[in-house]
């Protein structure tokens, strides 16, 4: 069962904003077996003269039916067009099969002040299951329908919707041979792309604050692996560690003062530190001559899990993020690399190999249970969304790099292709701070 | 087999040589590219081919060692097996030429620069190079050069000698260069 969705809206937006331009397309591999049938009938634009500045409607359609839970009607086959919820027939939509209609308008209320007006109804029996109104400018149309998509999304599906949230992951072109690296940040439903940095040299694991407003990421400019930190907003960027030999793996601490990292200093062994950005304090949490790497926090900061090679192959292992003795978390199949923890800190994504094929898998932490998600065979560098209800990873089709993602059930899997070269490393945004 | 594959190195090199031109890392600011950043010296990868021995070789008076040296010099790159990094005893002649050059010209120092194919995760691999790089270095301090004419880093899988997602191409990537550095 194959729904393909293309999600296309930024070129429905590239008048408001010209510097956005999509360079992912998302596509629906699998759903769930019977998406809910709803409406989002096209809203109601209040303004005096002239046409709505955005179709608030077309983009609340395109993130939900991206989520492959739901299956938005198409405008043409809508028989009424009610922009209020008292000039809603019920009847009529329900002879259609829709079980949830969204309606609203989008109101001017001053000099670039707008309110985005919805309604969220339950067609069989009539009942107003949602209704809000949120204040916004025009620059920020796009941004705060993608919040009430987040709210609608919430209330359908008892899950927090993260279409508000953004994806960072790195592209690499080659001209002639000549590779060029980007570190890209877009929108988690794959438009409104801004760059950041290119380098001939390579660029690696970009990384989140708990805040959203910054990256780090590793960086080869100065011919040996440096990580650097960058503010979205500004660009402007900070070099934080460029040690003698690797400094690689950033991972913040949920309470963005400290990253934990891997150095090899000189003797070329890597082993995990952590530094306190303020009083640039090192402190090093293992020393074997194991390959000790990929670190990644607990949500509430007191344990570190990362790769390391320490018993043959690579497996997850935790320590206290203050120092201490290591215990190993993972023991089933040869290679367990690269966890990243979920927002509830109860399971890992790591990537497993699997008879020679390498996949993205769930570790429960209580059971040591490891459920296999995808079919590899180059997956890797799983990202939890914020809500936890999805990854996305890297892997490969036909030679190019691609984006993927998949829910932590199983059930739904997306592919996000990109136009123009090789997508690798997403990292999944938190929450944006208001 | 072996000669294909070295030409297929030579070529690699020259095309990544040849390629580093100005480059460089620029930080984007939404459109444009704005502030230049501090860094790029202009030579990630500065290797070329071949190492000033390349125009002796038409003296009659050189004896045969020395053309085999020549060609051992010409002869930069380690291979591995998978998730291996042992340096395996086919490279223990050419690695002692290397060895011998550098001890002969103390000036001199080379960049012992680690890779790895695409499998598996990026930095855990950054490590694996690490550690071939590494044992490189071994190799070549046993023979009596010393530290300080070493350099090590490591790529992990990010710069491939070879594109594509086979076992060919993933052995081509599981190398260790040796690359001159000025």
């Amino acid at each position: 069962m194959t729904r393909k969705f293309y999600l296309l809206a930024a070129c429905v937006l590239a008048w408001i904003s010209p510097a956005a331009y999509a360079e992912l397309r998302i596509e629906i591999n699998q759903g769930v077996e019977r998406p809910v049938p709803i409406a989002v009938v096209p809203f109601g634009w209040k303004g005096s003269s002239g046409s709505a500045p955005f179709d608030v409607g077309a983009l609340i359609a395109a993130d939900l039916a991206g989520s492959g839970r739901f299956a938005p009607m198409s405008r043409g086959d809508m028989l009424q067009k009610p922009t209020r919820g008292r000039d809603i027939d019920f009847g009529d939509w329900r002879i259609l099969g829709t079980e949830v209609i969204i309606v609203g308008q989008l109101i001017p209320t001053g000099a670039d002040r707008y309110s985005i007006q919805f309604q969220v109804f339950d067609v069989f029996r009539g009942d107003l299951l949602l209704g809000y109104r949120l204040p916004t400018d025009r620059a920020s149309l796009r941004m705060r329908t993608r919040r009430a998509a987040d709210m609608i999304y919430e209330k359908l599906t008892g899950i927090p919707g993260a279409f508000s949230t953004r994806i960072a992951y790195v592209s690499v072109v080659r001209t002639g041979g000549k590779p060029t690296y980007r570190l890209i940040v877009q929108d988690a439903d794959g438009a409104n792309e801004q760059r950041m940095l290119r380098s001939s040299d390579p660029i690696m694991s970009p990384v989140w604050s708990p805040d959203g407003r910054k990256l780090a990421y590793v960086s080869f400019e100065s011919d040996q692996s440096e990580i650097y930190i960058q503010t979205l907003r500004s660009g402007a960027r900070q070099r934080v560690s460029a040690r003698a030999g690797v400094n690689g793996a950033p991972a913040w601490s949920p309470d963005g003062r400290k990253l934990a990292l891997t150095l090899s200093k000189s003797d070329g062994n890597l082993d995990i530190y952590t530094l306190d950005l303020a009083t640039q304090v090192l402190r090093r949490l293992t020393d074997l001559s194991s390959i000790d790497t990929e670190p990644v926090w607990s949500p509430d900061g007191r344990t570190i899990y990362f790769t390391s090679d320490r018993a043959g192959g690579p497996q997850i292992y935790r320590v206290s993020s203050g120092g201490g003795r290591a215990k190993r978390v993972t023991f089933e199949g040869n290679y367990n690399a690269r966890p990243r923890i979920s927002p509830d800190g109860k399971q890992l994504a790591v990537v497993h190999n699997d008879r020679g094929s390498y996949k993205i898998a769930l570790v429960d932490m209580a059971r040591s249970y490891v459920q296999v998600l995808t079919k590899g065979p180059l997956d890797e560098s799983p990202s939890f969304a914020p809500n936890g209800e999805t990854l996305i990873y890297a892997a490969q089709a036909g030679n190019q790099g691609v984006l993927a993602m998949t829910s932590t059930d199983g059930r739904i899997h997306r592919r996000i292709s990109s136009v123009e070269g090789d997508v690798r490393e997403p990292a999944w945004s938190p929450y944006p701070v208001n | 087999m072996k000669l294909s594959k070295l030409l297929m190195i030579i070529l690699l090199l020259g095309l990544v040589a040849a390629c580093k031109g100005p480059g460089g890392t620029v930080v984007d600011d939404g459109m444009q590219d704005s502030s230049v950043a501090p860094g790029d010296s202009g030579g990630a990868v500065s290797s070329g081919v071949g190492s000033g021995t390349m125009g002796e070789g038409s003296e009659f008076t050189e004896d045969m060692g020395q053309h085999a040296d020549a060609d051992m010099m010409d002869n930069r790159v380690v291979y591995f097996e998978f998730d291996k990094s042992e340096v395996t005893g086919a490279y223990a002649d050419m690695l002692a030429v290397h060895a011998g050059h550098l001890m002969s010209n103390p000036a001199m120092r080379v960049r012992l620069e680690g890779h790895t194919d695409e499998q598996g995760s990026r930095e855990y691999n950054i490590g694996l190079g690490e550690r071939r790089a590494q044992a490189v270095k071994r190799v070549l301090m046993l023979q009596g050069v010393g530290a300080d004419q070493i350099s090590t880093v490591s790529y992990g899988e990010e710069r491939p000698a070879a594109l594509g997602s086979d076992e060919e191409a993933w052995s081509l990537n599981r190398r260790v260069e040796l690359v001159p550095d000025m």
